[in-house]
């Protein structure tokens, strides 16, 4: 099955400074970052923010509409991973190679949800990572993650 | 009623269905589709942590409904390990609670494709167990 999207590397040509902004235009439209619908809200040096806005199907718990756990997973998933290139500076093909979640409290019902990923330390093979969600102040944590990603071939598929 | 317990709205939407058991715990089955994708042609980590993540709960939801129990469960924490990519066909996962206590459970969970000896994903996962307050 082909779904027919180019892959990150051929948007973020060599030379080229990497655009957490532009790349996520593409990962948030796609796939899976397009179904759970992932806006780019700001990077630095070495982070990215990312958010999802909460929506009945993405939801554990009916009778709560706390958001499935799995949510905060592709979100910080997301973030940490292009806070990699984000700090790199380029895209270089990578695949998670771990990743832990303290859930802190749940997201509640109708709360926009934000991750905001951060590279503390780059290797030429792994990107160690680590980041928060939160519902609009940071100060007020949901979840902490942290995990790390290997770097793959050039070629990704 | 039907005794199969309903998946939640999250799981629906990305088609996930219960198709076996093993050791009594539901076996959960998802097709690949678009919106399970990451990068090109392979599953999102994220999707592959939901099944876990589903199939954990399947599996501890069952193991109190075992033991006569209508406690609730809150999730404390994840590890999720990724071992090989999800290639574009249906991905299997079933939870295991390796200990259920009086206020916390373990559980473990796997998501397999084509062979369970191989896992494309490990998910280690502690729970809360809460009773349910009386009225």
């Amino acid at each position: 099955m082909a779904f027919g999207k180019p892959d990150l590397g051929s948007i973020t040509p060599k030379g080229a400074a990497f655009d957490p902004a532009l790349v996520n235009k593409m990962m948030g439209k796609f796939g899976h970052g397009g179904f759970l619908n992932m806006e780019y809200v700001g990077h630095g040096d070495d982070w990215v923010e990312l958010a999802i806005d909460w929506r009945e199907d993405l939801v554990a718990d009916p009778d709560t509409g706390i958001l499935a756990s799995a949510v905060i997973i592709s979100l910080m998933d997301n973030a940490t991973s292009m806070s990699i290139w984000t700090k790199l500076g380029e895209f270089r093909p990578q695949v998670t190679m771990d990743l832990r979640i303290d859930y802190l409290r749940p997201s509640p019902s109708g709360e926009r949800v934000y991750g905001r990923g951060v590279c503390y330390h780059l290797t030429n093979s792994i990107g160690f990572v680590r980041g928060f969600a939160h519902n609009g102040n940071p100060d007020e944590p949901l979840a902490h993650a942290s995990g790390t990603f290997i770097r793959i071939g050039d070629r990704i598929s | 009623m039907t005794d199969k317990p309903a998946l939640p709205p999250y799981a629906r939407a990305l088609d996930m269905n219960i198709v076996d058991e093993i050791h009594g715990a539901p076996v959960i089955a998802m097709p690949f589709a678009d919106r399970v994708q990451g990068r090109p042609g392979f599953l999102h980590g994220g999707a592959i942590s939901g099944m876990l993540e589903i199939a954990a709960i399947a599996a501890i939801h069952q193991a109190l409904w075992a033991k006569g129990s209508d406690s609730n469960i809150k999730q404390v924490n994840v590890t999720v390990d990724f071992m090989r990519g999800g290639l574009d066909q249906m991905t299997y996962a079933v939870g295991e609670v390796t200990r259920l206590g009086r206020t916390m459970a373990n559980v473990e969970a796997r998501a397999w494709q084509a062979d369970r000896d191989k896992p494309i994903a490990m998910g280690y996962m502690h729970y809360l167990i809460k009773a349910k307050r009386a009225g």
